[in-house]
């Protein structure tokens, strides 16, 4: 297998915008990916688009509108992890020597409101199963029973997040706020408030994959690696969300990652910085014991000796996260692809890392896929 | 009022109360709720229907205030995780309380088939429910 490079990236800003269709979204990452390659038009072998919602053939329209169809392009869907997928794809077909150069694309113009999956059946819905954020409520309840974690730990992540997030020109939120505030802010569901909770909204990311390093800031894919849950690690298929079940059985986090570092050779500890699954306060603590930069149970302390901080050895989400930026689903992972190339090259302004060469990317998504991505310079 | 089941197979009245309608495989020992046509351990064929319940204990609640898509009952309701007493099975479910001062980690509760709501033709739709069980 031969070394893949990430070619060139592109981002639309996450948000709400009325007035831009699906579209209009993607075409705006997508030139800004190959403009950053230098690849022109017939420069790719094939396309995967990362969606959720986005419905049939949602990568074709998007190509179509640049004219750039031709090429095999495939839509991917894995939850959250949609973008993550994607690129695991392309990374495949690069490495293997099938393709030499292919785009990768994720867009999203999430429905307002609660997120509401075809994965449920509908007496599932009609019976009140289906509420996503109360799975995620019982999964912060069972990380706050089985560790030290409290409430004061969970707004601790917010509140980086958020204040991470003021530097990032593509989020939706760019306000600091305080502990008192996220603490004060209404209940969604025990022991979830609002401002713990990420925003579903709308946005697209490109990356070109190359079998050649960008000229001027060679930035390797060193690892993109896709799993899903095992049997036992969840509570059945009508509740394919990991971290609820099983003790004894290895989360689809925790097997990605092992995975992705022993793929790059690397270890947590050889980390600069990591962009990792927000959609909840708990689930970044939780994420961040899963890849292993902190000791398991070890959240809570992370949390409260001030981890992840801009200031810390090992910054998470200097993005501001889902928290901050929102969460549009299929392009959400390959934003984070975006940020971490950029602090890679040294080219992400205010929030910049200094001196970082090595990076990881973490998603996981309903359907218990997660993708660990590593970017090296 | 008539009254049907919001889906069948979930549930059924035995003679000495309510069940949830799991299923036992018996090339791989475990049991799963709703009983499926496939196990989702090992992929054997036809696991063998069996009876569980009433009886679990609270692992993990919440309460649902804002009403998710599709969701046809009363808000505000609870939601956690039940564990089954003699039997190696955790059930997503919803819960009759929706105060969390009643509820704790651990609490013995009791399962019930009760009305959610009235479908488009009048009739009750039976759901399963766990309640906190009588003190003893």
């Amino acid at each position: 297998m031969r070394p893949v490079f990430i070619g060139g990236v592109g981002l639309h800003p996450f948000g709400r915008f009325a007035d831009r269709g699906l579209t209009a979204l993607g075409v705006e990452a997508v030139r800004a990916a190959l403009r950053d390659a230098g690849v022109e038009r017939g420069g790719f072998q094939a396309a995967f688009c990362g969606t959720v919602y986005g419905g049939v053939a949602t990568g074709h329209k998007v190509l179509t509108a640049l004219g750039l169809s031709g090429v095999p392009i495939v839509n991917v869907e894995a939850g959250c992890a949609s973008g993550g997928a994607a690129l695991s794809l392309a990374a495949a077909q690069v490495a293997s020597g099938q393709h030499d150069t292919v785009l990768v694309l994720g867009v999203e113009k999430m429905p307002r409101g609660m997120i509401r999956s075809s994965f449920f059946e509908p007496w599932r819905e009609e019976a009140g199963l289906a509420a996503t954020p109360a799975y995620f409520a019982l999964r912060a309840q069972r990380l706050m029973l089985e560790s030290d974690v409290t409430a004061h730990d969970l707004a601790a992540v917010s509140v980086k997040n958020h204040r991470h997030g003021v530097n990032n020109p593509y989020a939706m939120y760019r306000k600091a706020i305080s502990v008192d505030e996220v603490l004060g802010s209404a209940v969604v569901c025990e022991p979830l408030r609002l401002l713990m909770l990420c925003a579903p909204n709308e946005g697209a990311a490109a990356v070109v994959v190359s079998a050649r390093p960008h000229a001027a800031t060679p930035v390797r894919l060193a690892a993109a690696v896709l799993r899903s849950h095992l049997a036992g690690s969840v509570l059945g298929e009508h509740t394919p969300l990991d971290g609820l079940a099983s003790e004894h059985v290895d989360t689809p986090s925790e097997r990605a990652a092992q995975a992705a570092y022993e793929v790059a050779g690397i270890g947590p500890g050889d980390l600069d910085l990591a962009e990792v699954q927000d959609t909840d306060a708990a689930r970044e603590i939780l994420s961040v014991e899963e890849l292993g930069l902190c000791p398991r149970h070890g959240g809570g302390r992370w949390a409260r000796d001030g981890g992840g901080t801009m200031d810390s050895t090992l910054p998470v989400n200097a993005s501001g996260g889902l928290l901050s930026k929102g969460e549009p689903l299929g392009a959400s992972a390959l934003g984070q692809i975006v940020e971490l190339t950029w602090q890679l090259r040294g080219q992400a302004g205010p929030r910049q890392v200094a001196n970082a060469r090595v990076a990881l990317a973490h998603t996981v998504g309903r359907g218990a896929n997660a993708c660990v991505a590593i970017l090296t310079r | 009022m008539p009254s049907r089941p919001i889906v069948h197979g979930l549930f059924e009245h035995a003679p000495d109360g309510p069940r949830l309608r799991a299923a036992h495989c018996a090339a791989c020992g475990k049991v799963h709720f709703p009983a499926s046509a496939t196990c989702p351990y090992c992929g054997a064929d036809a696991p063998t229907p069996t009876l569980v319940g009433p009886a679990g204990r609270l692992r993990l609640f919440t309460v649902v205030a804002n009403r998710p898509p599709g969701y046809r009952g009363p808000v505000p309701y609870g939601f956690g995780v039940v564990e089954l007493d003699g039997v190696d099975l955790q059930v997503i479910t919803r819960l009759t309380e929706a105060d969390l001062q009643r509820l704790r980690p651990g609490l013995p509760v009791t399962l019930v088939i009760e009305p959610l709501f009235t479908d488009d033709e009048g009739a009750a739709v039976m759901s399963y429910s766990f309640a906190p069980a009588a003190a003893s």
